[in-house]
């Protein structure tokens, strides 16, 4: 009995420090925007592999959601004789919630992982170790560059989402069920307003982009330096990114539109 | 074409599509494409009920959009609401003073909006000016409470 206290006290005890050293990490990772600003290529390496790769996937993703959401819209409009409203309707639910929401999903999925296993593999075959012994420091060298790529991808693979999916829904809207071209349009410029829809989905996008791109380094920095560490490491990020991702879109969520 | 250059082309056109993105949001999706900004005249006008009629809702006339509800305030002095109208410049001096405001309701369930019915008079709005003759909301409400009212009063006879 004592030990199963024991147990549960330890692994509290350890979410903590977890939660501490996260936390420790962030002052060196803002830091490194330092030396990111007198070496510029390696934001840009990293631009490509957390941002560019993460195109294909967003650019699928967004048109299909549109798409689903264009037919699914007008099964329910159409019955209140308001299929007019589709284009708001739409554009409404992407540009607030599923396209920050999403892209980051994705993202935690497709780029957080390979973010992770990438710094977990480097801890394990002590690459950053080896960096230290030749005074190079690795968070300001490695880990700092995926970091600010991850918070400038993030907002622009959003957009690009939303805008993608607005396109998929016209596409179904306009195209497939005839709903009138003027009306989505005008209920959709009428409806959605810059400041309060727009701006705040990229700011919503921008803090989802920190915190995945924080889990899925501090997880790769912090794993046990073994192959199954890593592969814990990698689950956890993605299950860490997208619960955090979730729970902190429903704040932000009540704080700019409540 | 080397590694290096190729990466960097692929970074560019990341940065210029997720820019093309953000700016057909603000200009296509929402409505910072269709707003006029700086080039309006205030006009206020004073109800006793507005209902709910919101900041933004569109000002019409003859049903076509000349403007938006730039304010609503409530004047504790006179006990009637007080509705800031943003209209647009191209139409200072050209509304009639004592035109007719009234707060409609577009089809049965939608947005609030004011519409202005122009008068006769050869005085014009100008900048700061106040439209006099006002109409209220319809509240529901009120309209079915009349009503029962009314059908009680028969019955009652």
């Amino acid at each position: 009995m004592t030990h199963l206290l024991a147990q549960l006290g330890a692994w509290g005890l350890n979410g903590m420090a977890r939660l501490g050293r996260a936390h420790l990490l962030l002052l060196p990772l803002l830091r490194g925007l330092l030396s990111i600003l007198r070496r510029p290529r390696l934001l840009l390496d990293q631009l490509y592999s957390v941002g560019v790769l993460t195109i294909l996937i967003i650019t699928v993703a967004g048109l299909f959601v549109g798409m689903v959401l264009g037919l699914q819209g007008y099964y329910i409009l159409s019955r209140f004789g308001g299929e007019t409203a589709l284009g708001l309707m739409v554009a409404a639910s992407l540009v607030r919630e599923l396209g920050p929401v999403l892209t980051a999903l994705l993202f935690a999925g497709r780029a957080g992982s390979a973010l992770t296993a990438e710094i977990g593999l480097m801890k394990a075959t002590e690459q950053l170790s080896g960096l230290e012994m030749m005074a190079v420091n690795p968070q300001h060298r490695v880990l700092a560059p995926r970091f600010f790529a991850g918070i400038i991808s993030v907002p622009l693979l959003a957009a690009l989402f939303s805008m993608l999916g607005v396109a998929g829904g016209w596409m179904v809207g306009g195209g497939l069920l005839g709903v009138d071209q003027g009306a989505f349009w005008n209920g959709m410029q009428e409806g959605i307003d810059f400041s309060d829809d727009v701006i705040n989905g990229v700011i919503k996008s921008v803090v989802f982009g920190f915190v995945c791109t924080w889990i899925a380094i501090f997880q790769g920095y912090d794993c046990v330096p073994t192959s199954e560490g890593v592969s814990r490491a990698t689950t956890r990020t993605v299950v860490h990114s997208s619960l955090a991702v979730l729970g902190l879109d429903f704040v932000l969520t009540a704080m700019m539109f409540g | 074409m080397n590694k290096n250059r190729q990466i960097e082309i692929w970074v560019g056109l990341f940065m210029a599509l997720g820019f093309v993105a953000l700016f057909f949001l603000a200009m296509q999706v929402s409505n910072l494409g269709t707003a006029y900004k700086g080039k309006t005249f205030t006009v206020t006008a004073r109800f006793d009920n507005i209902g709910g009629l919101k900041v933004r809702a569109p000002v019409k006339i003859a049903g076509v959009e000349v403007g938006r509800v730039a304010g609503i305030h409530y004047d504790p002095d006179d006990f009637r609401a007080v509705v800031d109208m943003a209209i647009q410049a191209q139409y200072l001096n050209r509304i009639p003073e004592d035109s007719f405001a009234k707060i409609l309701t577009a089809g049965l369930l939608g947005e609030q909006y004011i519409g202005l019915d122009p008068g006769g008079s050869e005085d014009m709005l100008a900048d700061g000016g106040e439209i006099s003759v006002t109409q209220s909301a319809l509240v529901l409400e009120e309209v079915v409470g009349q009503f029962i009212f009314g059908k009680g009063q028969e019955g009652a006879k």
